[in-house]
């Protein structure tokens, strides 16, 4: 096999891709979405035990730990572009850079908002100055960042590299969120956050919080390829393949 | 050497530099970080005077009393050391019960009881349903699991 990866690097090359990966994401998206509600609200328990006897508004992690997830892990895959983008001074990874962060930033509000509506019935409060929910909120303000510093420069170029480079110096977010609540000795980190261990979750809560990871995980490839091609043809609108595209009534 | 490895080199110290200063980061947010203050930190001093600030730990078990046609209660909080009384009126979090990890905010009267404004609940990061959870109790108090059983409050940084 004497495939060569490189082409995949050029914008129009990438764009004939995307178009065919769209519709398959899209179709993975709903049925693992279907499946993990579904098993979220049906095949789970309505009241859960011990330390932790929450009732049926527990069932919010399906959304919440998910969108928590996809937020950090997103904003990781950002920084890796932005830093392929800055070295190899390749346009694409830019523009996939670009792509995700709207997709990042409405996870990381989604995580927040979800928080706060379960936050008010088991802690008492929609919002405390916790060091995990603080933490959090850094990163939805650096995806902002990264979004207006972008759009607030002209020149396409020079924004990449400034908005590269601010995402990257983000990413100091990313290991402060996951051991503000995970840190070694649960006695040193005081917070109202509880902390995270997938070994103590009922198996089948974790399958629909899995299944919906995987849900939204395929949901950010859809929504950020959809993005792509907009920023691909905006960015390439004065091309030659670009006008044989709309001249042939392209796909 | 070519302008591509440069930037490689550039990118490679900016990203090692970002990993050190997250290192201290997390270093000082486990050893300094005062969301609040546990039972023996209030007895030592070291919260401070006059000033709103969060106590945390567990709440004693048959403290909690309501009084009759008030929304007032007194609980005692403990870090299993040392024990404070609190007293709020307030409606309590769902979550909120005896023996389990509470988070208050207020202030320390001259009297030595903290009058709270605002009562949260914690809870631990066990998802499991009521049966699993009394027999993982039952494991926890034979030994067969590990860990200490009855969770630490989070608090209880000494």
């Amino acid at each position: 096999m004497n495939f060569n990866w490189f082409k995949l690097a050029s914008p129009p090359a990438f764009y004939t891709l995307a178009g065919r990966l769209i519709p398959i994401l899209w179709g993975l998206t709903i049925i693992l979405l279907v499946t993990g509600l579904y098993w979220g609200f049906f095949e789970t328990v309505s009241q859960l035990g011990g330390n932790n006897p929450q009732k049926e508004y527990y069932r919010i992690i399906f959304i919440h730990v998910p969108s928590a997830w996809m937020s950090m892990w997103l904003y990781f895959v950002m920084v890796v572009w932005a830093a392929i983008g800055l070295i190899f001074n390749t346009r694409l990874s830019f523009m996939m850079a670009n792509a995700i962060a709207p997709t990042g930033a409405i996870f990381t509000f989604l995580a927040l908002w979800t928080g706060a509506f379960w936050g008010r019935p088991s802690w008492g409060t929609y919002w405390d100055w916790d060091p995990r929910l603080t933490s959090e909120l850094v990163l939805f303000f650096m995806y902002i960042g990264y979004m207006a510093l972008h759009s607030a420069i002209d020149d396409v170029r020079r924004a990449d590299r400034a908005s590269a480079l601010l995402a990257i110096v983000g990413l100091v977010m990313v290991p402060v969120i996951f051991w503000s609540i995970n840190c070694p000795d649960p006695n040193q980190c005081a917070a109202l956050h509880q902390r995270s261990n997938l070994t103590k979750i009922d198996s089948d809560i974790l399958f629909a919080m899995l299944t919906m990871t995987f849900a939204f995980w395929a949901y950010s490839f859809a929504a950020t390829f959809i993005r792509l091609r907009t920023i691909i043809l905006h960015r390439d609108a004065d091309s030659v393949w670009v006008r044989e595209l709309f001249t042939n009534g392209g796909r | 050497m070519k302008p591509r490895q440069q930037r490689l080199i550039f990118i490679g110290l900016a990203i090692i530099g970002i990993g050190a200063a997250s290192t201290l980061a997390i270093t000082a947010l486990n050893s300094n970080i005062s969301y609040f203050f546990s039972p023996s930190q209030v007895l030592a001093n070291e919260a401070p005077q006059d000033h709103v600030f969060r106590l945390g730990g567990l709440v004693t078990t048959g403290t909690l009393i309501r009084q009759p046609e008030s929304l007032t209660v007194h609980f005692d909080v403990t870090d299993n050391a040392k024990t404070v009384k609190v007293v709020y009126t307030g409606i309590l979090p769902d979550l909120f019960s005896e023996g389990k990890g509470v988070v208050t905010k207020g202030k320390l009267g001259a009297d030595g009881v903290f009058y709270a404004e605002e009562v949260l609940a914690k809870h631990d990061e066990e998802y499991v349903p009521p049966e699993v959870a009394s027999t993982l109790k039952t494991a926890h108090a034979e030994g067969v699991t590990h860990s200490n059983p009855p969770s630490p409050p989070a608090g209880a940084n000494n």
